[in-house]
């Protein structure tokens, strides 16, 4: 196995692209080092993009905030600018293993390991996140509901490197939360995961929302059902009820060792619900 | 934490000194099983069957011994088969026939998991390697995992020709029913007539696994001359020794087994795996061989404790009285037969005066791991079941359960179902310390519900050695050898220090391996504290008798005119005040002088080991739209006999609690559909995590062994029988709906909600 740890996004990706083997990226590696120790994986390459500063670095921009791939769910609860406008993100991000894991777990690590139970994504899709990716033919954007599209399978091109997430300029009066479905109270992985995240206008009533749900179907999914449910409400329990509704019809969940399909269904009605509130009340604070 | 009932009247027992192995512990100092390198060793690992049942038809190991760094590798050729043979290890029988093809596959695979080959290389990179290069050719066969479908007439057969033991007339067709057992007391059908109330219920657990944080791990090295050391984590070294000569061929003499410290046992450390391939990969490299297993390898390949289906139907008169009391018990083996159903069957109304008792149990073999020992084995189950009964009938009579079970207790001179009248035993007091306990009294909220249940442990004692030697300061040396569990060297150095009325500083005890110690039985039944501590006064009492017979010497006097008073060895008789008094230091400064070394040695069979019975209560809180249950207060209640070092009594039986609330709500073994274990980690079998639990709060009970210089009952199983029926009431008031099978999972608990509702 080659370990390569280059400067810059672009010799990242051509080191990637070039490779005949299978090559992987390391950003904190808490799924990928266990993957090659377990022998699940065995790459002949694996990139660090760590020493890429934009791969680290949490920056303000157009209003809004871009967070480095490796940026590590410890260093996203340290900056308090971000925990004020996402706090939703920023817990699901640290929901992730234990405190020592979110000490290197990164959002880009989180969605690219390709887990339809990742804690972060959901989070992200709610909050409209879009990724940054660099390849051997330059960069583009893509929504991060667009880059998961089966367990272990991205829309990434072979070279191309998540550099970092844009989250979006956020209105007066918004909030987002996210809240998982486990069994136990901590160091596990969501049987249901719900991202909510909404802007209410000067009265009261829901001017927009997004609504992702995990570990419910294949993929994280994006439930425009949902949002639309609360869109136009004042988010009473009608509209919640009526967004809880569209969150069961929009699961296709497996029956698993964490959860049936009916209870992962019954479920994710109710974590939107719950999800949905906290949002709310962050909403009216904001 | 409630303090003791009653006042110590002893200086030592009943203190709470800092444990000697405490520092080392809590800086990293202290060395569990892989902690042990040795110059020039080499790494050991298994290869193992990926199937749940075949037979295997050829093992090729001649690629990975040609990889270069490839030592040594072992298959089934390697060990000379075993007769089948029953003899007692802990608390189970094992079969050498079956030990040896647990630890290397034979004819067949039986379970995934199973060893097939192991090797000896330079580096862990080269033996998986080579684990790779081996080729195995298997004819798969068929394979059976539930209890009830392997009992089918159909079912898979696991060990060919198996005819069950126990019926009359024998079966003449093979099943996979090792034995049929039966306990009976008095006449059930007769009791069953004589009730106004019968309640008949079915119940199914999972198994469980014993959940030590150490994995097993061993260096065994062997010299050009035959003889040989074992570095092991063990619950039982001597018990390792004889396995491992055993199923080697060597004599006993040649190997000499260490025991680490030891990161959780509860009963499946009582078993060797790795330890006869790491001697015999050893054996042929004549170089030090280290194994450890992954937590992978120990889910599939270690424990657990059985998963079983139990019946149970019981009668009550209106005024509470149980007449009779049945159960039929099914219970897992694992591939081999060696289930705790007896214990299981023996424990099962044992917490009850009955005069009416059935209990029939049945060992049933199928394509998992073979169980182990874990805490009180077999108890756990069969009382769950029963206890749930009970807590059935103290609602349908509208009588509090406490009353009910005062009304039912065994106590002094009851006779148990399976044989033996008890001594003092502590159930009524135990039930009495609930009554009045601030838990039982307490509050409610919402959603939470409230539940009791009684558990009960035989103890056992056993071959026991404890060598005390008195140093030439008057500090004295203590080696044990029941390897340190759960705060041992503490206990037996405050007997010691209580016997010999010194500080319990002057004391250092030690573990001693099998070769500077004489033979100690494992680590198990609750036995150490018991059995050693009863080592210990013996061999201190000699110290003792020796000292007295020194000073004699030195102020010629006859020996039987020296006496011991509280610490002074003093002159008695005509000669009383005549010589000023000794203590065991002055004696241990002339003792080379007055004829050599001073050692007490306790050699015994330890004799009077009593039961001990424990009532926790669980207060559970259900979420009532996912199912989701949280123990929100939790209280032990447990008979200690004495006390020796409350704390560790209180970390006992706060270790069983947290146990059994993991078996009682999310700890379970899940097979796919090809028979494999599918969540063999920490992940997916989820033991409590720290902020599951409530602060679980203990009430220690003290009713003295009468058999004890102390008073000492084990305790260390107990705590573990009572958790799962107490949740399972309090789940039953929390959520309406009872409940008969273990785990209560949240999809399980949500949709047993939502049936109760539609219906």
């Amino acid at each position: 196995m080659r370990y390569e740890s280059p400067d810059t996004l672009e010799a990242a990706a051509k080191l990637l692209a070039s490779e005949s083997g299978e090559a992987r990226i390391l950003a904190g590696g808490t799924d990928l080092l266990v993957q090659i120790r377990s022998e699940v994986l065995s790459p002949a390459l694996v990139v660090d993009i760590k020493k890429v500063a934009e791969t680290r670095t949490i920056k303000e921009e157009a209003g809004g905030f871009r967070i480095g791939a490796a940026v590590t769910g410890a260093e996203l609860k340290e900056h308090s600018a971000l925990k004020k406008v996402w706090p939703g993100l920023v817990e699901a991000a640290n929901l992730i293993g234990s405190t020592q894991v979110q000490g290197r777990a990164s959002l880009g690590g989180n969605l690219c390991n390709g887990s339809p139970a990742a804690d972060s994504v959901p989070a992200m899709i709610a909050a409209g996140a879009v990724a940054s990716i660099v390849g051997p033919n330059g960069r583009r954007d893509l929504k991060v509901e667009d880059i998961m599209l089966a367990p272990r399978k991205l829309a990434l091109q072979k070279g191309e490197i998540i550099a970092s997430f844009l989250l979006p300029k956020r209105a007066p009066h918004s909030g987002d939360a996210y809240l998982r479905f486990i069994p136990r109270t901590e160091m596990d992985i969501a049987v249901v995961g719900c991202g909510v995240s909404l802007t209410l206008d000067g009265s009261g009533t829901c001017a927009a929302a997004r609504v992702s749900l995990g570990a419910v179907a294949a993929r994280p999914l994006l439930v425009e059902d949902a949002a639309k449910a609360l869109i136009g409400s004042k988010i009473d329990d009608a509209a919640l009820e009526k967004m809880a509704a569209a969150a069961r019809a929009a699961c296709k969940p497996i029956d698993d060792k964490r959860g049936t399909i009916e209870f992962r269904t019954d479920v994710a009605g109710v974590l939107a619900k719950r999800t949905a509130l906290i949002a709310l009340e962050r909403a009216r604070k904001g | 934490m409630q303090e003791r009932v009653k006042i110590p009247k002893f200086d030592v027992v009943g203190t709470r000194p800092v444990r000697p192995d405490g520092a080392d512990k809590v800086t990293g100092r202290a060395k569990y099983g892989a902690d042990h390198n040795v110059a020039g060793q080499l790494v050991g690992k298994v290869l193992r069957s990926p199937y749940p049942h075949a037979r295997i038809k050829s093992i090729d190991t001649s690629a990975a011994l040609a990889l270069t760094g490839v030592k040594a590798v072992v298959t089934r050729d390697d060990f000379k088969d075993q007769s089948s043979e029953f003899v007692p290890a802990g608390e189970m029988l094992v079969n050498y026939r079956d030990v040896l093809r647990n630890v290397m596959a034979r004819e067949k695979v039986l379970f995934e998991g199973h060893p097939v080959a192991a090797v000896a290389a330079t580096s862990e990179a080269i033996a998986r390697a080579a684990l790779r290069a081996i080729k195995v050719e298997y004819e798969i066969l068929p394979h059976v995992i539930d209890v009830v479908e392997a009992m089918k007439p159909d079912a898979p057969i696991v060990e060919d020709g198996m005819i069950t033991v126990g019926v009359t007339p024998p079966p003449t067709k093979p099943s996979n029913v090792a034995k049929r057992v039966e306990f009976v007391l008095g006449d059930v059908e007769k009791g069953f007539k004589e009730a106004d109330l019968v309640i008949e219920r079915e119940f199914n657990t999972k198994p469980v696994h014993q959940g030590y944080i150490e994995p097993h791990a061993c260096v065994g090295s062997v010299s050009e001359d035959g003889t040989a050391e074992l570095w092991t984590t063990t619950q039982g070294h001597w018990i390792a020794r004889a396995h491992c000569a055993r199923l080697l061929g060597w004599d006993m003499t040649k190997l000499r087994v260490t025991s680490s410290e030891i990161g959780g046992g509860f009963g499946g450390k009582t078993v060797v795996y790795l330890e006869p391939l790491a001697l015999a990969l050893s054996a042929k490299t004549h170089r030090p061989v280290k194994m450890a297993m992954s937590r992978e390898e120990v889910f599939k390949a270690s424990g657990p404790t059985s998963g079983a289906n139990v019946w149970v139907k019981m009668g009550v008169k209106k005024d509470g009285t149980i007449t009779a009391g049945e159960a039929i018990l099914k219970y897992q083996a694992g591939c081999f037969q060696g289930s705790p159903v007896q214990p299981g069957c023996m424990c099962a109304f044992a917490p009850y005066d009955l005069a009416n008792v059935k209990v029939v149990g049945f060992d049933v073999l199928s394509n998992r791991p073979k169980v182990a020992a874990y805490r009180a084995p077999g108890g756990p189950i069969s009382e769950y079941a029963v206890e749930s009964v009970v807590d059935e009938i103290a609602e349908k009579l509208g009588m509090c359960p406490i009353e009910l079970r005062l009304k039912n207790a065994a106590k002094e001179g009851t006779k148990a179902a399976y044989g033996p009248k008890f001594g003092p035993v502590g159930m009524v007091e135990c039930l009495e310390a609930a009554k009045s306990s601030p838990h039982w009294n307490g509050p409610l909220g919402k959603n939470q519900g409230r539940g009791i249940a009684a558990g009960f442990w035989f103890n056992i004692g056993g071959e026991t050695t404890v060598n005390l030697q008195l140093n030439e300061d008057g500090t004295l040396t203590l080696m044990a050898g029941t390897p340190d569990i759960g705060g041992l060297r503490a206990s037996l150095a405050m007997m010691a220090a209580e016997e010999l009325k010194i500080p319990y500083e002057k004391v250092r005890p030690i573990i001693g391996d099998t070769s500077t110690l004489g033979y100690n039985f494992v680590t198990g039944g609750s036995r150490s504290t018991f059995s050693s501590g009863l080592a210990t006064v013996e061999a201190a009492r000699s110290i003792i008798k020796q000292a007295c017979g020194r000073a004699a010497k030195l102020w010629e006097i006859p020996e039987d005119a020296v006496t011991w008073d509280n610490g002074e060895i003093k002159p008695a008789g005509d000669n009383a005040g005549k010589f000023k008094p000794m203590k065991l230091s002055d004696i241990a400064k002339v003792a080379g002088k007055t004829g050599g070394s001073i050692v007490g040695v306790g050699a015994i069979s330890a004799q009077g080991a009593a039961p001990s019975f424990g009532v926790h209560i669980a207060d559970s809180e259900v979420d009532p739209d996912t199912g989701k249950l949280t123990i929100t207060r939790y209280t032990v209640i447990q008979d200690a006999g004495i006390a020796i070092h409350p704390a560790y009594v209180e970390g006992q039986f706060q270790g069983g609690a947290a146990q059994g609330i993991g078996w009682a709500l999310n700890e379970e073994y899940i097979y796919g559909a090809d028979g494999k274990l599918q969540n063999a980690g920490f992940l997916d079998y989820r033991i409590p995590v720290a902020s599951d639990l409530p602060m679980i709060e203990t009430i220690i009970v003290e009713v003295p062994n009468p058999r004890h210089p102390y008073g000492v009952r084990g305790i260390g199983e107990t705590a573990i029988v009572p958790p799962m029926a107490a949740i399972n009431a309090s789940a039953a008031r929390a959520t309406g709906v009872r409940m008969f099978e273990l785990p209560l999972s949240p999809p399980k608990v949500l949709k047993a909600m939502k049936e109760a509702k539609k219906a």
